[in-house]
């Protein structure tokens, strides 16, 4: 049997979303048409997004398959941690050692960056960042945060 | 006249030193960021929007107008010079655009976006100034029941104008609208779907949003597929286009203006459906369709009047009606109510200045673009030179702090790491990111509109489709439901495949 898995998934992704959302749903009040919950219209969209993903799941049984493509660990490894750093450090530390993490760690995403690359890249990006951030726009943002400071 | 003033009083804000100061800035980040490979409009003004939070109303959305037009220019000159277009309204530009490249004819390709461009920005904004006051003063009768139906309307044709699945679009137009839905519910104050964090009681962040499915996600895709070589820069020599290749110009640059002005007032991204449109009436109308393909002036002149046109015309359903018909207005109306200004009918009315100085500035931008991007552009050229892997760190780092400077809520960063990634699983699928923007912004205006409309008639869903009562609405919803089943149409489908197809 032929099985197109990119519509399967995507099929199932939408299930499996519409789903949860629908069980969060009927936790809220739902109402009446006339008076309508918190609940009703999140719970008519859930219900239609499982619809379409059940009829894209279905229609991908007997469909000729396409390639899915490879999946870029390092990339993913590398760079999704970068903005969650920046979220959870930059009140703490501030803008410039902040800025210099997420350029150095992501930078390794690419295979063909090594350290001295990433080192000049973070610091290049940390200068252009204080100056026109700060500086330049006056970002209520502290150069060095709490964190770090003598 | 009426139009004569209200473009007087346009100019007059436009021109104050202030303000023509933030639109040369606009237009220069834009277009500086715009040529950078990879990154299309959306990203470009995403990431630059928190420049924006500082200013003054109407200096911030003029400068976001022209960041926005900016990197929409900046994107065609990527895909002449390198083939390598930042965003699909421009994939079509590159076809013909690199052959002309390859052939020695950088300068003319260049040459003929920057004129059709121009041209089509100056149609454009008069059509704004003409179009934008009565649609105002139609948008100003509408009660919930009109709203409703037209959001529905704009959603529909989102998809029509789209490419890929039309099932996949719905899913994530559904999908959107469910995740705008997230925070707390404004009749009741009950938190939905917030997993008990109060980051999540004023819902997901836009602009984070925005950040993941635009910028993580697209550079996650790049990644993929990351090659050792340098891409092949063309040469540009001699900009002037010769006189046959202004005499060629002149037809597809008034048709490509006219499909486009049309196409870009639809609700749903008419931009982008206008340069493929446009690209293939050219051919279809051509004496010579054999050269397409093969470095035709008139396949870069025309899609490139279509897409300004288009950028520009998107601007009537923002400012009249509050609706985004693509996700840069989306971003726009976020702005907007940042700077504390609710988009809609109003803005007209009770700012006529901002307005009115919006308006005139895209066309003060696009006279700037072409002066800026004519002898700027050897600097240009150096930019397509930086490698991605200097380019994704810094894009990482930009979003981060934009996305940090609208709240200061470090749940938002997390944010754009879950919302990379999940864009980045759908976009494998072939899900495209749009429609789900789009319905993220529209979710909470969709839902109030229907809530409003329910109580008005006490439950009776056929408020909507009354033509007797609500005629307007009735006939959105009509048109949106022709739209629906035209789309799922075989025949149609085929030849909307096609038209997209020269996009591969």
């Amino acid at each position: 049997m032929v099985v197109n898995r990119k519509d399967l998934l995507a099929g199932l992704i939408f299930i499996g979303l519409g789903g949860l959302f629908a069980i969060g749903s009927l936790d809220l009040p739902l109402g009446t048409a006339f008076r309508m919950g918190p609940g009703y219209f999140p719970l008519v969209l859930s219900v239609g997004l499982m619809l379409i993903g059940a009829i894209l799941a279905v229609r991908a049984i007997n469909k000729e398959s396409s390639p899915l493509g490879g999946v870029p660990w390092r990339a993913l490894i590398f760079i999704l941690p970068a903005t969650i750093i920046f979220g959870f450090g930059v009140r703490g530390l501030g803008l410039v050692p902040a800025v210099f993490i997420v350029a150095f760690s992501s930078a390794f995403a690419s295979r063909q960056t090594g350290p001295v690359f990433a080192f000049m890249l973070a610091v290049g990006l940390t200068v252009f960042c204080s100056l026109v951030f700060v500086y330049a726009l006056g970002l209520p943002i502290q150069l060095f945060g709490p964190w770090v400071r003598f | 006249m009426d139009l004569l003033a209200n473009l007087a009083l346009g100019l007059s804000t436009a021109a104050q030193p202030e303000n023509l100061l933030y639109c040369f800035i606009g237009v220069l980040l834009g277009t500086l960021v715009g040529v950078l490979p990879g990154l299309g409009p959306t990203a470009t003004t995403a990431m630059l929007l928190p420049i924006t939070f500082t200013l003054a109303p109407t200096p911030a959305l003029i400068m976001l107008a022209g960041i926005y037009y900016g990197a929409q220019y900046g994107g065609s000159t990527t895909a002449i010079l390198i083939n390598m277009p930042g965003e699909s309204s421009s994939a079509v530009t590159s076809v013909d655009g690199y052959q002309m490249a390859r052939q020695g004819r950088a300068g003319p390709a260049l040459a003929a976006a920057a004129i059709g461009s121009f041209f089509a920005g100056t149609v454009a904004t008069i059509a704004i100034a003409v179009f934008a006051p009565p649609l105002t003063e139609v948008a100003l009768s509408f009660g919930p029941p009109e709203y409703f139906s037209l959001v529905v309307l704009g959603l529909i044709s989102s998809i029509a104008l789209a490419h890929g699945s039309v099932l996949k679009a719905l899913a994530m137009i559904v999908l959107g609208l469910i995740l705008g839905l997230v925070g707390t519910d404004i009749y009741t104050g009950v938190p939905r779907f917030t997993l008990d964090q109060l980051e999540l009681a004023d819902g997901i962040n836009f602009v984070a949003v925005a950040a993941g499915v635009f910028g993580v996600a697209e550079i996650l895709r790049n990644m993929e597929t990351e090659s050792t070589r340098e891409p092949i820069i063309a040469r540009v020599e001699g900009l002037m286009p010769s006189r046959e290749d202004m005499r060629r110009m002149v037809a597809p640059i008034l048709r490509g203006t006219a499909i486009g002005s049309i196409l870009g007032i639809l609700p749903g991204g008419g931009a982008i459906l206008a340069s493929f449109a446009a690209y293939t009436i050219e051919k279809k109308v051509s004496r010579h369709p054999e050269k397409f393909g093969k470095g035709a002036i008139e396949g870069v002149a025309a899609p490139e009047s279509a897409n300004n046109a288009g950028a520009q015309t998107s601007f009537i359903p923002m400012l009249t009606l509050g609706i985004p018909a693509n996700p840069v207005m989306a971003l726009m109306i976020g702005a907007m109510i940042i700077q504390g200004i609710v988009p809609g009918p109003n803005v007209a009315r009770e700012q006529p200045d901002l307005f009115w100085g919006l308006i005139a500035s895209m066309w003060i931008g696009n006279l700037m673009l072409v002066i800026l991007n004519l002898p700027l552009i050897g600097i240009w050229v150096r930019l397509l030179r930086i490698p991605y892997r200097a380019l994704f760190p810094a894009i990482l780092a930009f979003a981060s702090i934009g996305v940090w400077s609208v709240n200061s809520n470090p749940f938002d960063l997390y944010a754009i790491a879950l919302f990379g990634f999940v864009g980045w699983v759908l976009l494998k699928l072939d899900c495209e990111p749009a429609p789900l923007l789009l319905g993220f912004v529209l979710g909470p205006l969709l839902e109030e509109h229907l809530r409003r409309a329910m109580i008005i008639s006490r439950g009776d869903p056929t408020i909507f489709i009354n033509f007797a009562e609500r005629p307007i609405s009735a006939t959105l919803l009509v048109l949106a439901f022709i739209a629906l089943v035209v789309v799922f149409l075989p025949s149609i489908r085929k030849k909307r495949d096609e038209v997209f197809v020269e996009e591969e």
